[in-house]
């Protein structure tokens, strides 16, 4: 068969003062007509590069160095702007991460997805009124009539990433280039998206190009898999070699470093008193309204109840939106509850005003969720920890000399005290987040995502990290994410919220072998690359072997 | 330091800086070395430029020497363009700051006491304001201070409502830090550039300002001006252009390398901004 498109040892130079010379080097690989090739990879693998060689998406500072991109003939990194352009959106079309800001607030679905025919195409306006409808009926969208004139803002994240897609497959590109489609999305979103797009991809026999950096996604719709390394090209195969018999180390770094789906069994803990008690939480946040509209009201938490012991993790696992953050800001009093209680051992904390608090506040501690927002730029690490002591009285030398402590404590080198928050990386980062929590010897860490902005491989460590610390310093955890894998890994107990509401709650194991609820099963369920962890857990201890050998 | 280079790399910036620089060494230095007063009748009046050798730009109405009249009023339109800014950095800054942190009826009282002042025209409250208290350098450097700073309370609070809620703040919430703090050391710090660009900004304004009162006859009468200097001659504009064209020249080349400079400095101090536009 003879490939769609080929990348032919492609060399793009990133410019001066960058961390490294080349973005990609020597990149070899082909599309297959009807296939769908995954490009996976870490932040700064350059996995995206190609795709934006292609679709000409390069900044003017990175130019293509080497190589080429034959696309029907057709040289694509050398091609004249405005012959590129017809084949760009016409035979390749794109889709990307970020739904809520890729379709134009203003345009109503109709009239974004009718611009492409009216660029592309000569159709007449009513020919395009029908052509646009049946893209919506194809994309499932649900009521495609009354959908047509919605403006994106009104619409879920999935149903824009719908749109997105209908407005891809407008005219009926023979590659799609799909660049992290489903990151920003919830799980159960996710895989209703990854099953459209596999539909879809049939249906047409478009050849797709699908760019990210879960093995899971992978393992869910791959054909071939392209693995790349800071800008290398460290393995290329089918999926099964890939994903059961990786060659390279990386890739079996990675895979690895994926957690998998089976909760471990763990001991149970012996019983004693709460650190944290929460009782009948609410919650309620309204917006809008004014003098002739209702406001919107929104339980963020409604009647939730949970305790958290010494030594315990305890996960609270949900979609966006369903709450499990706000109870997290609740309990450490960023956010007002309405009503319901809050205990620190045998003392109330909910009402308690912001000096009474104060000499609470050292007991219970935040990680952030994210590394780059949560270390103020202007201060040195030092600062960044010792701030929290010198604020509760400590005298400045020796909460500096707790902050070197501490900074050996997450492994960090102790030169760097005195360095700023950017010349870090994010994992570093996370380090620095939970020595500053840990700097007031807190009894409960609440970790709120804290390693969901992080890539895998990092994610494992700043979760060993956390583990151990939790071990040595006897804390409780409380773990809000969203990864039912990493949940499923690190929490001896699970708190499932929808809406608000805790729909389960219970030991991790119990829950993720027997899950009650409905809502907990489809969330199981749609876990991408579900069937290849729990199917094939065997191949992958023995993959974990090999990669420990 | 990053800035420094960025500013430094910068070519058109730095020639609105070497301008200033000029400027003010005059302003400072200048009357010390320059023999000649500006109040003082030297010649017959109406002496063209460059038609005297010992003075160079002329003789004004009255037959003062036009050059002394430049060097001591770069002085003032310095002295009054920095003081009145940094007076309204003063005022808006805190007032900004406690609006956009604490928000809530805080920041509706804060906002509603600035809009008071947005919606009176700048310029004939300025006015009002040196008319009512005589005019003198400290009532024209406050009458121009309190008609500019609304728009620094605007600006910090937009910076303040966009800075609050990062999680370095929360995190310095938790460590159970102080408001005073927080503000002081974790936002205003991470909130300077815009500032610090529109302060530049705003003392090109000020000098415009005070040019504007002084040609109204309300300026200082003890101390002479560029505004002061046009104004005096704008009676004889058909006869002797240049009388209002020298220092309209002065005022137009300082406002304007002060815009350089703030341009440049807002490009070194925002990179993200300013690198769109180059690439």
């Amino acid at each position: 068969m003879k490939p769609l498109l080929k990348v032919e040892n492609l060399s793009i130079r990133l410019p001066k003062g960058a961390d490294r010379e080349f973005a990609i080097t020597n990149v070899n690989y082909e599309l297959m007509p009807g296939e769908i090739l995954c490009v996976v990879g870490e932040s700064g693998s350059g996995k995206s590069m190609t795709a934006n060689a292609i679709m000409g998406l390069l900044p003017k500072a990175i130019q293509v160095e080497t190589g080429a991109i034959t696309f029907d003939g057709y040289n694509l990194a050398s091609l004249e702007e405005h012959r590129a352009r017809k084949i760009r959106g016409n035979r390749i079309s794109m889709i990307f991460q970020e739904p809520m800001t890729a379709l134009n607030p203003l345009m109503r679905v109709a009239d974004q997805i009718g611009e492409v025919f009216l660029i592309h195409t000569e159709l007449s306006k009513k020919q395009r009124h029908e052509r646009t409808l049946s893209l919506l009926k194809d994309v499932g969208l649900p009521d495609p009539e009354k959908m047509m004139s919605a403006y994106p803002h009104q619409l879920s994240g999935g149903q824009r990433q719908r749109v997105m897609i209908a407005m891809a497959l407008a005219l009926e590109p023979s590659i799609l280039i799909a660049d992290e489609p489903t990151t920003a999305l919830d799980v159960t979103t996710q895989a209703q998206i990854l099953k459209l797009i596999k539909e879809l991809q049939e249906k047409h026999n478009t050849a797709v190009m699908f760019i990210t950096h879960d093995f899971g996604v992978v393992a869910e719709i791959a054909d071939r898999v392209v693995v790349m390394e800071k800008g290398q090209m460290v393995e290329l195969g089918e999926r099964e070699a890939v994903l059961n018999n990786p060659q390279h180390s990386y890739t079996k770094k990675l895979i690895s470093a994926v957690p998998p789906l089976v909760a471990p069994e763990r001991p149970l803990l012996a019983e004693s008193a709460p650190v944290l008690t929460v009782n009948q939480l609410c919650k309620t946040y309204s917006t809008g309204g004014g003098w002739f509209s209702k406001p919107r009201i929104v339980k963020a938490a409604d009647d939730v109840s949970f305790e958290l012991h010494r030594g315990e993790t305890l996960g609270l696992v949900g979609e966006s939106g369903s709450g499990k953050s706000t109870v997290s800001r609740c309990v450490v009093r960023l956010l007002e509850s309405d009503s319901g209680e809050i205990l620190l051992g045998d003392d109330p904390i909910q009402a308690l005003d912001a000096k009474a608090l104060a000499p609470f506040r050292k007991r219970i501690q935040m990680v952030f969720q994210d590394p780059f927002a949560s270390l103020n730029p202007r201060k040195t690490i030092g600062q960044i920890i010792a701030d929290g002591p010198i604020a509760q009285g400590m005298p400045v030398a020796q909460a500096m000399q707790k902050a070197a402590e501490l900074l050996a404590l997450v492994e960090l080198p102790a030169t760097a005290l005195d360095r700023y928050p950017h010349e870090f990386s994010g994992g570093q980062r996370q380090r620095v987040g939970i020595a500053r929590a840990l700097a007031h010897d807190p009894e409960i860490l609440v970790a709120d995502e804290a390693i969901s902005a992080l890539d895998v491989s990092v994610q494992a460590q700043i979760l060993d990290l956390i583990e151990q610390l939790k071990q040595r310093l006897n804390l409780a955890v409380l773990f809000v994410v969203h990864d039912l894998r990493v949940a499923a890994q690190v929490c001896d107990r699970v708190i499932v919220m929808q809406k608000g509401r805790i729909v389960e709650a219970g030991v991790t194991k119990q829950v993720f072998e027997q899950p009650r609820h409905d809502y907990t099963k489809s969330l199981i369920a749609s876990i991408p690359g579900a069937d290849w962890r729990s199917g094939k857990t065997t191949g992958h201890a023995k993959t974990l072997e090999k990669a420990y050998a | 330091m990053n800035v420094i280079r960025a500013l430094t790399q910068n070519k058109v910036a730095m020639f609105g800086f070497a301008v200033l620089l000029l400027l003010s060494l005059i302003a400072i230095f200048g009357p010390m070395l320059y023999d000649g007063s500006p109040w003082k009748m030297v010649q017959r009046p109406f002496i063209p430029p460059f038609a005297n050798d010992r003075f160079l730009l002329g003789t004004d109405t009255l037959g003062r020497d036009v050059l002394a009249g430049l060097i001591y009023g770069a002085r003032i339109s310095l002295l009054v363009g920095l003081v009145s800014t940094v007076i309204a950095l003063l005022i808006g800054i805190p007032l900004g700051a406690y609006a956009g942190y604490f928000g809530g009826w805080v920041d509706e009282i804060l906002m509603r006491f600035t809009e008071v002042f947005q919606t009176v025209p700048s310029f004939a409250l300025a006015i009002v304001l040196v008319a009512i208290f005589e005019p003198s350098v400290y009532s024209i450097t406050g009458a121009i201070a309190i008609v500019s700073w609304p728009p620094v309370a605007r600006l910090v609070r937009g910076e303040f409502l966009a800075l609050r809620n990062q999680e370095y703040v929360l995190a310095a919430k938790l460590n159970g830090q102080s408001h005073r703090n927080i503000i002081l050391k974790e936002i205003l710090p991470n909130s300077l550039s815009p500032i610090i660009v529109l302060a530049s900004l705003m003392v090109a304004t000020a000098i415009l300002l005070e040019s504007s009162l002084s040609f109204l006859g309300l300026g200082d009468p003890e101390i002479m001006s560029w505004g002061y200097m046009i104004g005096a001659a704008k009676t004889v504009i058909r006869q002797a252009w240049w009388l209002s064209f020298i220092p309209g020249v002065a005022i137009a080349v300082t406002v304007l390398a002060l815009n350089l400079l703030g341009e440049g400095l807002n490009e070194a101090l925002n990179p993200k901004l300013s690198g769109k536009r180059e690439h």
